[in-house]
């Protein structure tokens, strides 16, 4: 249930982060979107040394009305977004920003930070438009990693987000409405699959024989996929994969 | 009257309640839930009643009586829940299990008796011949009413059992049928009154009097629904409430303080927060709610998977995360495969702990069931491995071949071991 393979699809960068970010200039401004105060200052102690991390923490909310309100007024890079929320939850917040998310000069990218196991709810936010999902057993290392992933517009899939994945198209074997958007391919599959399974992106590259690139590539078009997937059936998907 | 006959109990059940039997009954069930609260044969019951019925219709009326006041309940006697519970107490249920698979000619045979017995009552019983008349009429309006209330105790039980929904045409129907008998017998009554010129009149003052009364009475009874239906939703929140207080209370803060006591020891703080944050999660995301059925054997993969998973955790005490990806019921096969993953989970641990946590990945895809168990570990060879080392070869692989499956074991590009195992799910599950 916990670290560092939670966001092991961000590669080796976990030791990168700690010891490159100074250097390297990289900058991120962050808005943490939580109901639990303890929790906020939490991550603001683990993530927001700015100078260390690189990452700015602008702003906190912690309802949908608040989020909406300091998102729209601070324009950070990355909000970093709890699913379960007063007033309608993270797809409530996603809903109201997304002109901010659809801005091409300077987008706001949402990443689901969530310690619900309910894959309905991550692939609520999911399919609203964040950019991936972390569960809250994260470090905060691993954490900063996937915040500049988010931030480059990079999806980052945990393994477990990576099985809800997987589960949500696997039950949906019904006949597609639209089969080009709706089905995975191959070489997703597996790559999901490697996913699930614990592996770092450059760890399936090599297993895969091909670049991280592609890896990246492929996470990336299965996110697509999920998220403009507009076939019923996912949503009927949480009650009938009970049935098998 | 619920409680007929006040009998001695020393038995610790609740006490014995008369219900109307809901299987294999004919009419209402009212003569099978006697006999099984008697613990008569219910035929001399159904004698009983029909030879009360030629005592001027006492019968009838009686019957009626019961079918009205007496609730629907299962079998002959008190079970309110498990039919099971029911079988043990009026000895010849098995018997009548079959009947209640076939009530159609149960009713018919109903039916036809009663046809018969109306017949005999109708030759025997003298009146008058203006009463006569309305003899007809009134019993139209009997069987229809008789159709109604047999319809509203279907409702009723489908409630319990949650049986007969695809039987909606035929709900409606018979409802169709009992109003459309009500209505024919009452304007019989009225046309036999000889004031069909009058009935126009006498329909619109009803109508008047209907329409006066719901005004009267519509907003009281609008408020008591509201009030009552409210009323159920706090008690049912309050309920909800108290129950996660006691589970809150029974794990967590016991948790707390175990975790207080044992400050110093960082792996015992560890293993417990792990142990109460899965517990937690169960309870508070599993879809039935709140996984109070722990103690029983898993019976399907994912059950399986999670368990075996949670208790490696606990003992070794190495954080495993465990992915699913479907799920089916658990067979032989599946059976010695996740024990098989349960070894190589227990190796992980062991051997390939320190590079953290264990991913334990398990897919179920048509009727391949394939586990993955990977560790970042400083990997191993198996050729290394001396011969009398079992546990690998014995317990993973030795296990899987003997059941028909497959298991591979590699190292991991980025450092590590995993085990593949793979297995067909048994022809019928």
């Amino acid at each position: 249930m916990s670290d560092p393979t939670e966001a092991n699809g961000t590669t080796a960068g976990a030791e990168a982060t700690q010891a490159a970010d100074g250097g390297s200039g990289r900058h991120a401004r962050v808005v943490l979107v939580d109901d639990h105060r303890m929790f906020r200052t939490g991550v603001q102690a683990e993530i927001g040394r700015t100078e260390q991390t690189g990452v700015e923490v602008v702003g906190e909310a912690a309802d949908v009305d608040q989020a909406v309100t300091v998102i729209t007024a601070t324009r950070p890079e990355v909000v970093l977004l709890d699913v379960h929320l007063p007033g309608g939850g993270g797809v409530e917040v996603l809903r109201r920003c997304a002109a901010l998310m659809a801005d091409t000069e300077q987008p706001v990218r949402f990443l689901a930070l969530s310690v619900s196991d309910a894959a309905e709810d991550v692939i609520g936010v999911i399919r609203g438009g964040a950019r991936g999902y972390v569960t809250k057993t994260i470090t905060g290392s691993d954490l900063v990693d996937s915040i500049f992933r988010v931030q480059e517009g990079d999806a980052v899939f945990s393994p477990r987000l990576a099985g809800f994945v997987l589960d949500a198209f696997a039950s949906t074997d019904a006949p597609p409405v639209d089969e080009d958007l709706d089905r995975l391919t191959q070489r997703e599959r597996e790559v999901l699959r490697l996913i699930a399974r614990g592996y770092a992106y450059k760890e399936i590259a090599k297993q895969l024989f091909i670049s991280v690139k592609t890896v990246e590539s492929h996470v990336s078009a299965v996110l697509r996929k999920l998220q403009l997937s507009n076939r019923h059936e996912l949503t009927r998907w949480a009650t009938a994969r009970r049935l098998v | 009257m619920p409680e007929a006959a006040a009998l001695p109990l020393d038995e610790p059940r609740p006490p014995r309640k008369l219900y109307r039997s809901s299987d294999g009954r004919w009419l209402g069930g009212v003569a099978r839930g006697l006999a099984g609260h008697l613990g008569l044969p219910v035929v001399w019951v159904r004698l009983v009643f029909v030879g009360l019925f030629l005592a001027d219709g006492l019968g009838a009326l009686l019957y009626a009586a019961f079918w009205f006041f007496v609730p629907l309940g299962v079998g002959g006697v008190g079970g309110q829940k498990p039919p099971s519970l029911v079988t043990t107490e009026t000895s010849p249920d098995g018997r009548r299990r079959i009947v209640a698979r076939r009530p159609d000619r149960g009713q018919i045979v109903a039916l036809l008796l009663m046809v018969v017995v109306a017949m005999v009552f109708v030759g025997s019983v003298n009146l008058g011949n203006g009463a006569k008349a309305y003899l007809l009429p009134a019993v139209l309006v009997a069987a229809g009413v008789a159709l109604v209330w047999r319809q509203a105790d279907n409702a009723r039980r489908a409630r319990w059992v949650e049986v007969g929904r695809r039987r909606r045409t035929l709900t409606l129907l018979r409802a169709g049928a009992g109003v459309l008998l009500v209505t024919a017998g009452v304007s019989a009554i009225f046309v036999l009154q000889g004031s069909a010129a009058h009935l126009g009149s006498v329909l619109q003052a009803a109508l008047a009097v209907l329409v006066g009364i719901t005004l009267l009475a519509g907003p009281y009874l609008v408020r008591m629904t509201q009030d009552l239906s409210e009323e159920r939703l706090m008690r049912i929140r309050a309920q909800e409430r108290a129950e996660v207080a006691a589970h809150v209370h029974d794990s967590v803060l016991h948790t707390l303080t175990l975790i207080q006591r044992n400050a110093e020891n960082a792996g015992e703080v560890r293993r417990l927060a792990r142990a109460q944050e899965r517990d937690l999660r169960a309870w508070l995301y599993k879809p039935e709610g709140n996984g109070k059925d722990e103690t029983d054997e898993p019976t399907t993969l994912a059950d399986a998977v999670k368990r075996n998973a949670a208790e490696v955790e606990d003992k070794h005490g190495v954080p495993i995360e465990v992915v699913v990806v479907g799920d089916c019921p658990l067979d032989e096969r599946i059976g010695a495969q996740m024990q098989a993953a349960r070894e190589a989970m227990v190796n992980a641990a062991k051997y390939g702990g320190e590079g953290g946590a264990v991913q334990v990945y398990a897919e179920v895809e048509g009727r391949t069931v394939f586990v993955s168990v990977r560790d970042r570990g400083p990997g191993f060879d198996l050729d290394a491995i001396p011969d009398d080392r079992m546990g690998v070869r014995e317990s993973i692989i030795g296990r899987m071949e003997r059941n028909g499956g497959t298991a591979r074991l590699r190292a991991v590009p980025g450092g590590g071991t995993e085990v593949e195992l793979e297995m067909e799910r048994a022809e019928k599950t």
